[in-house]
């Protein structure tokens, strides 16, 4: 295997004279040298205020920005003005449910999500539930993690079914999910897919077009680029029926005393003064996963996941949440006599960064009926014997609390 | 280790007063969902002076040792002493120092255990 590990300054660092050891990759992963030098450029060569300025300054800030969004559309095989620039996935969703949710749903109108969605694919929902009185049905799981065949005949026979809003990678349970069926389905009766890509962004190629959907949000502070960036993604006709989201500069065409038109794509959604720098170093993380290739990327990650799996079984008080195929290096473990929060704490003394409690998924962990997991996330350029050390350290702990 | 010091594990291990008490004044739920933590407080008081104090539930062991030391501690304390109570308090109990990052885990027991002297 090749080592990763040298792009990446912040896995240089010791903690207590030990290797830091990074396993939270599906909370925030860490940043290569590349993005973090995009950044630095931005500000010492070129900063300056996009779409504004008559000079040769902001007009180079703006070539770095919206040749930014030419590289998103292009990594996602869409087009430019269907990018639009959020501050994470979160906006995105929740920029859909205010947006097309507000303009298009009515009291009685039926969504439908997955049991396995993250808190910002269903909190947003729940707020127009809220608002306008939608009803909220839900694609139920099998043991393996995958979604209920049955579960999708009942959601696609509601007549009043409008929109499904779904995750491509649950953040727990490791599965990607194979989501042709449901898109083809949707389509056919005219719901509206939104997809959380969220999690599975840095870890398969996405291409919106083949894929069909009609809306995918995703952040870049997981596909190592900088927090505050992200992306929404939506279809040309849906983003120009749509009323714009948040008001103020940037967003307008004109603007009278009593009166705004709002200007075209993809402006018309990105009010204010945008993360521009974020942008330009999001650009710069597309760069760096091509440089490594998606196909050194997927290889890694399956001969990881199989040897997490594999290695993981020796321990008797540790349960894997969700099933073994199509699933990405993100494992949810549920402990027998050790509290998650101990654990996690415990593995952080020794240079071991993983997370523990229920991700931000808190109804899927009742719908599971674990109380807290302990999470160990993985990307491509971590390796074998980070396993074998996290395997070796959770048993030592596991040791402390034995009665 | 400190965190992890005898004192906590002995207390995590065989908690004292555990279990529901049948003839309290008052109990009191406190949760912490993002840590699964959930810990119930019954509490019985005389002559304003707490009595006895028992819990039920689940929580890491920083939370529990902590609901196990302060139901023997705060026997025969008023309510107002116990509502007087903050983190550096919890920490002398303890005999640790607690990092922020586990600083809710001893302050769930505490409120616990406030929230049930509120009820009454």
């Amino acid at each position: 295997m090749l080592d990763h590990h040298s792009h990446f300054p912040l896995l240089k660092r010791l903690y207590e004279g030990q290797a830091l050891q990074y396993f939270d990759n599906a909370a925030t992963t860490p940043k290569p040298q590349m993005v973090i030098d995009a950044i630095n450029d931005y500000y010492n060569l070129h900063n300056a205020n996009v779409h504004r300025g008559p000079n040769f300054l902001a007009e180079e800030a703006t070539d770095l920005y919206e040749g930014a969004r030419a590289k998103v559309a292009k990594f996602i095989g869409a087009e430019s003005e269907e990018i639009i620039f959020t501050s994470g996935a979160t906006f995105g969703l929740n920029l859909v449910a205010r947006s097309w949710g507000e303009q298009n749903l009515k009291k009685g109108d039926v969504i439908a999500l997955s049991r396995a969605e993250h808190h910002a694919n269903l909190v947003p929902w729940l707020q127009l539930k809220e608002k306008i009185g939608i009803e909220i049905k839900y694609i139920e799981l099998n043991d393996d993690g995958t979604l209920s065949l049955d579960s999708l005949d009942k959601i696609f026979d509601q007549s009043k079914l409008r929109l499904i809003a779904v995750t491509l990678a649950s953040n727990v349970l490791g599965q990607y999910y194979n989501l042709e069926t449901v898109i083809k389905r949707a389509q056919a009766q005219g719901v509206i897919i939104v997809i959380d890509a969220a999690q599975a962004i840095a870890h398969r190629p996405l291409d919106v077009k083949t894929l069909g959907a009609d809306f995918v949000s995703f952040s870049g502070h997981k596909l190592f680029a900088p927090s505050g960036i992200g992306v929404l993604y939506g279809r040309k006709g849906l983003l120009d029926s749509m009323p714009a989201f948040l008001g103020g500069g940037n967003m307008i065409s004109e603007v009278l005393a009593q009166s705004f038109s709002s200007a075209v794509l993809p402006n018309k959604f990105e009010a204010g003064t945008p993360n521009i720098e974020g942008a330009i170093a999001l650009g710069a993380a597309i760069d760096f996963i091509k440089k490594i290739g998606w196909k050194e990327i997927i290889s890694r990650e399956e001969e990881l996941s199989k040897y997490f799996i594999q290695v993981i079984k020796k321990l008797d008080f540790v349960k894997v949440l969700g099933g073994e195929e199509e699933r990405l290096p993100v494992f949810a473990l549920s402990l027998n006599g050790l509290h998650p929060h101990d654990a996690a704490d415990l593995l952080g003394e020794r240079g071991i960064i993983v997370r523990a409690g229920h991700h931000c998924a808190q109804s899927l962990h009742d719908y599971l009926k674990v109380k807290a997991s302990l999470r160990a996330s993985l990307s491509f350029y971590n390796t074998k014997e980070e396993i074998d050390r996290f395997v070796v350290a959770l048993s030592e702990i596991k040791q402390i609390f034995k009665a | 280790m400190d965190i992890y010091a005898q004192n906590i594990l002995d207390h995590y291990q065989r908690p004292r007063h555990r279990g529901r008490m049948t003839n309290a004044d008052v109990s009191f739920q406190e949760l912490n969902r993002s840590c699964g933590d959930d810990i119930t407080v019954f509490v019985k008081m005389k002559d304003d002076l707490i009595a006895n104090i028992s819990f039920e539930g689940d929580g890491c062991a920083i939370s529990v040792a902590m609901v196990s030391i302060l139901s023997e501690e705060m026997i025969g304390k008023t309510k107002e002493y116990v509502l007087s109570l903050g983190l550096d308090d919890l920490q002398k109990l303890l005999g640790i120092k607690i990092s922020p990052r586990r600083s809710k885990c001893a302050l769930i027991s505490l409120r616990a255990i406030q929230g049930a002297l509120n009820s009454l």
